[in-house]
């Protein structure tokens, strides 16, 4: 069974979420999602000052399996993207939920953050999607 | 007899174990209204003995001719070794393979096709290949929408100096997702898009498209353009002759960061004219693109024991692993001419291509001198040249041609219907494979068709415009 931290919020698309002091949300993918995913060889990630609605593909991670488009959890404004990612990919399989983080976003309206799955759904999601 | 190994029993039970009913079924992501109705204007099949007679009766109307047309599809000598290698049954195949293992003869073969390219146009990455070079064209235009990182404009400036069938393809394409091709005018006496000319503030786009040579066979001031597109935070699309490459400025270097990618049409490599097809097209683009390039790449690797091998790379963002998502649609290639490609470019190797080069040029040049020296021929525009160039006539183009191809030449390309502004224009082209006599061959018959022609009762209205 993955990690599921406690303290982040999740979507269906397998990112996860974490609210930071600032206002803006810290976005990544899950120790699940990088697991189906394997090993990454590329992360395109989100321009500065560009605005998202909710679901829309905001970015791109690439394994040696598949690219798969990663999606924004909220409406908002991207206020920064892990520069790091572009020389080394793999941080996101080894630290999903640290330095492999992959966009930063201001949501517009932050009651929608609540609307997100919290991490006893979210584990609920993959052990059904296992089975 | 359909050609395909699956009875009915098979597909049955593999539509079960997939669990859809029918085939169908599996091409429910395709709206209902943009599916085809079926082949409604196909003719019913024939039988073998009846097409082979009747390829046989449209080949016989193939006349061997002295050709001056060029505009797009040039006539190259084709050393006798190209498609004697490229026909070998280990080569003959259209596709890029997928196999690595069984396939490594192929996948060298175009990954040295791939640093060829991407050595005659100064760019970093080449693909395997596309359809020709309007479709490269369409694809570049798409890549740089996406590639385009500082812009999100959909604009792209489109000269009309580049070929006319190019932009009516790359129109067709890209027409549907949105993007606005905006035409820029040329200078009427260069025949050439004038930096001088180009807005200061030209709004937000994505890319420029510049020529070289351009439709016209001049020479676009590629430094000045490239520099300025950048300036505007747009991306720089060569659309290149790969043959000038030889004589001309690779894209790479064009002005001060040069050219963001190069696509054009492979043909003058290897293909033979053979009535417009198969062609390829190619297309090259800096490293910081590579993932928003369409197409197959062979990337070249080490297997376990350290031993140089080929494969497939960057496959994650195409059209079998992303499926709507892929970066195109492309799916394979014209990988047979490329291989007949890839054995020119070999044999003639880089000083035989800078001589094929620089005798089109030199032949192109002394055909425009004789034929602009008869009374009744303007050469057209003011600006250098690779291996065509722009006449006016005075007298009606298409009664010239027709009467120089009952003598068996092809007079050129006429630019009647796109360039009316023109007036009465042919495009001309000699390659090398035309000889001094040829050249005079040409401008004999056009001298005696002249007096012929203004000897007529009627006298005859230039189509001036």
């Amino acid at each position: 069974m993955s990690n599921v931290p406690t303290e982040l919020r999740y979507t269906k698309t397998h990112e996860w979420v974490a609210r930071n002091d600032d206002g803006t949300l810290t976005v990544g993918i899950t120790e699940h999602a990088q697991e189906l995913l394997g090993d990454m060889v590329f992360v395109e990630i989100p321009e500065e000052g560009t605005t998202f609605a909710a679901g829309d593909d905001c970015a791109v991670v690439e394994s040696v399996k598949a690219a798969s488009d990663i999606y924004s959890p909220v409406v908002g404004e991207v206020t920064e993207g892990n520069e790091a990612l572009a020389d080394a990919p793999e941080t996101i399989n080894n630290d999903p939920y640290g330095d492999g983080w992959i966009f930063k976003i201001k949501p517009e309206d932050e009651a929608e953050i609540d609307e997100l799955m919290d991490s006893d759904a979210y584990a609920e999601l993959i052990a059904a999607e296992e089975h | 007899m359909p050609f395909i190994p699956h009875t009915d029993d098979d597909v049955r039970n593999m539509l079960d174990a997939i669990g859809v009913k029918t085939i169908d079924e599996l091409f429910d992501e395709i709206p209902a209204e943009l599916r085809s109705k079926g082949l409604e204007v196909t003719p019913q099949g024939v039988s073998e003995m009846e097409i082979a007679r009747l390829m046989q009766e449209r080949a016989a109307q193939d006349e061997v001719c002295l050709c001056f047309a060029g505009g797009g599809a040039y006539e190259h000598h084709i050393p006798a070794a190209v498609w004697e290698i490229t026909t070998r049954g280990e080569f003959y195949s259209a596709y890029t393979p997928y196999q690595a293992e069984a396939s490594q003869g192929t996948l060298q073969l175009l990954y040295e096709y791939q640093t060829m390219m991407a050595s005659l146009t100064g760019m970093d990455v080449s693909n395997a290949s596309m359809y020709d070079g309007s479709s490269a064209l369409a694809e570049a235009v798409l890549m740089a929408v996406r590639a385009n990182r500082k812009s999100k404009s959909k604009r792209i400036l489109m000269p009309r100096t580049v070929h006319p069938s190019y932009r009516k393809v790359v129109h067709t394409i890209v027409n549907g997702q949105g993007i606005v091709l905006e035409e820029l005018d040329y200078d009427r006496n260069g025949g050439f898009i004038d930096p001088e000319s180009l807005p200061a503030e030209p709004g937000d786009f994505a890319a420029l498209v510049i020529p070289q040579p351009n439709f016209f066979g001049s020479l676009e001031e590629v430094d000045a353009l490239t520099d300025w597109a950048h300036q505007h935070n747009a991306l720089v699309i060569a659309v290149v002759n790969p043959t000038s490459l030889a004589i001309l400025k690779a894209p790479g270097e064009w002005g001060t960061d040069g050219a963001d990618i190069a696509c054009g049409e492979g043909q003058p490599m290897g293909a033979p004219l053979s009535s417009g097809g198969p062609y390829f097209g190619f297309m090259c683009c800096r490293q910081t693109y590579v993932r928003q390039m369409p197409g197959r790449i062979i990337g070249g690797t080490v297997d376990l024991d350290g031993k140089q091998g080929f494969t497939l790379t960057l496959q994650a963002r195409e059209q079998h692993i992303r499926r709507s998502k892929a970066t195109s649609n492309i799916c394979t290639n014209q990988g047979l001419l490329v291989t007949a490609a890839t054995i020119y470019m070999s044999l003639i190797g880089p000083a035989g291509l800078e001589k094929v080069a620089a005798a089109s040029h030199a032949n192109t040049t002394a055909l425009v001198d004789k034929l602009a020296s008869l009374d009744g021929v303007i050469k057209v525009f003011d600006r250098p040249l690779f291996h065509e160039a722009v006449l006016q006539f005075d007298l009606p183009i298409e009664e010239i041609a027709r009467a120089l191809s009952v003598q068996g030449i092809v007079a050129g390309v006429s630019l009647v219907d796109d360039y009316p502004e023109l007036g009465n224009c042919l495009l001309v082209c000699a390659t090398e494979t035309k000889t001094e006599q040829d050249l005079d061959t040409y401008k004999e018959n056009l001298e005696r068709i002249f007096v012929r022609m203004q000897s007529a009762k009627c006298p005859v209205e230039p189509k001036m415009k």
